[in-house]
């Protein structure tokens, strides 16, 4: 099934052209991995999604369902948006975890938040606040971070923070997973870590988009690469087909630089 | 003596005391509504709200006092404060809300605008309201932002109070001197003197362990 079509999404700041006719799609348990250089427009391509940037032109369906046309604006309440977010989930390059929190509040608070709006909540109160916790630990031990569930972020590692935000992404069971450079602003030796678990969503058929430097993660992980140039699609496919044998001269030129690099 | 004198500065002291903490309850709530339209996006209410901080901030409270207090009474030909002790406390803590509510609104702004973009954003894409957001994310964390620089101003106030003499309100400071004037004696000064550093010492202590009440997260 396809979770998500992308359609010729536009998007500019200013004068400044950040997407150019942006088309893809996704289907259902795939991972896409999204490469390019820094300023080609991966990143706001991602924010687009989150509804943290507004295209300019294009289309977003989800399941079919249209969340965003822009050749149909129509003003939405808080809580349409807030719904239509939540078939998205977003692990950022800089973590963004809360810092009064502890791993496991930072996993657990959305969700608890949400289930206020739920008509049972108000009977149920400590039964569904206990399943949420308890979904909060069940993902920590996912990332393999059962151990520090009542820690702070600053006392976490780079690499143990970013597993927790991603954790607290899947809490809310979004269709579509985005990953925004998740290894970037790491130690190399911490990256590691971080892909392990990436891997392990993908080996669970997790639906994922991950922008990524990381080529070789990238091919062995995707089924899809898509890389872009200047804001275009330059070339989509097969993940080991574009990395192997891209067709494109511009791609052949980005991953040669890398294989070098 | 001494008797006489402690008990006169502890009468002092009450009106001191009632200035600073009703000027807290109602400045920083009033700061923190600034502070926020501060940040607005509406430029009409932004430029609305520097302009008035500007002029509070950019004349003397004392002179503000001044206005407050004897101002209505010369251009509604009444005094709409009262003409007793009460009536004087009333004005002077009109007078400090005002100012102290745009001397917090700046803090607070700070604070707003040093919480890093990335926390409304993660919140956002977690599906949360604005206001929890504000509650739930930015407010605490604003909050151990501002906790340094609003203990300044804390302190500042409650020597600022000593200003009030300016309209006849008895606090800390007219009580002391009053000693002066009448008896010529200068030791009540000095008195007056450590009844202020008791109290600033007991608000630092205060602030310390707000401070490190925050300290458990960065």
């Amino acid at each position: 099934m396809t979770v998500l079509e992308v359609k010729n999404i536009e998007k500019h700041f200013g004068s400044t052209k950040v997407l150019k006719d942006v088309s893809f799609s996704l289907e259902e348990g795939n991972a896409l991995a999204i490469i390019g250089s820094s300023g080609s427009g991966k990143t706001t391509l991602l924010r687009c999604l989150n509804f943290l940037e507004k295209p300019n032109q294009g289309m977003i369906l989800v399941k079919g369902n249209a969340v965003f046309d822009a050749s149909r604006p129509v003003k939405m309440t808080e809580q349409e948006l807030r719904r239509k977010r939540l078939h998205f989930g977003m692990v950022f390059q800089a973590f963004h975890l809360f810092p009064q929190y502890t791993a496991l509040e930072n996993v657990t608070l959305a969700e608890k938040l949400l289930s206020q709006e739920r008509a049972d909540y108000k009977g149920n109160k400590k039964q569904i606040l206990d399943e949420i916790t308890e979904h909060g630990r069940g993902l920590l031990d996912q990332m393999g971070l059962a151990d520090r569930a009542s820690h702070y972020p600053h006392q976490l590692s780079g690499g143990q923070q970013q597993r927790v935000a991603i954790a607290r992404a899947l809490a809310l069971k979004p269709d579509i997973l985005c990953f925004d450079e998740p290894t970037s602003a790491l130690d190399p030796e911490l990256t590691g870590e971080v892909l392990k678990v990436i891997r392990g969503l993908a080996d669970q058929k997790t639906t994922m988009i991950i922008v990524t430097h990381e080529m070789a993660f990238a091919r062995d992980v995707a089924d899809q690469i898509i890389f872009m140039d200047e804001g275009y699609i330059v070339e989509q496919g097969e993940a080991k087909q574009v990395i192997d044998h891209p067709k494109e001269e511009r791609t052949r030129q980005f991953l040669s630089r890398y294989s070098q690099g | 003596m001494f008797g006489t004198v402690t008990l006169e500065l502890m009468k002092g002291l009450w009106t001191t005391f009632q200035v600073f903490i009703l000027t807290l309850i109602f400045s920083l709530p009033i700061g923190l509504v600034l502070g926020i339209g501060s940040t607005s996006r509406w430029k009409i209410l932004r430029y609305v709200i520097q302009m008035f901080v500007w002029i509070i901030r950019g004349t003397p409270l004392m002179l503000q006092l001044i206005i407050i207090f004897y101002g209505p009474g010369l251009w509604l030909g009444r005094n709409i404060w009262s003409g007793n002790e009460a009536g004087r406390i009333t004005a002077t803590v009109v007078a400090f809300v005002i100012n102290y509510a745009c001397y917090f609104s700046v803090i607070f702004r700070g604070g707003i605008e040093g919480v890093p973009v990335g926390q409304r954003e993660a919140g956002q894409v977690l599906g949360m309201t604005k206001s929890q957001i504000f509650f739930k994310i930015t407010l605490l964390q604003m909050v151990k932002r501002v906790v340094p620089p609003m203990s300044n101003e804390v302190i500042t106030l409650v020597k600022d109070t000593s200003l009030a003499r300016i309209i006849a309100a008895y606090e800390l400071t007219f009580a002391g001197f009053s000693f002066m004037k009448s008896a010529g004696i200068t030791w009540p000064l000095f008195y007056t003197g450590v009844f202020y550093l008791a109290f600033i010492g007991i608000l630092t202590l205060l602030f310390n362990y707000i401070e490190k009440k925050l300290d458990y997260f960065r």
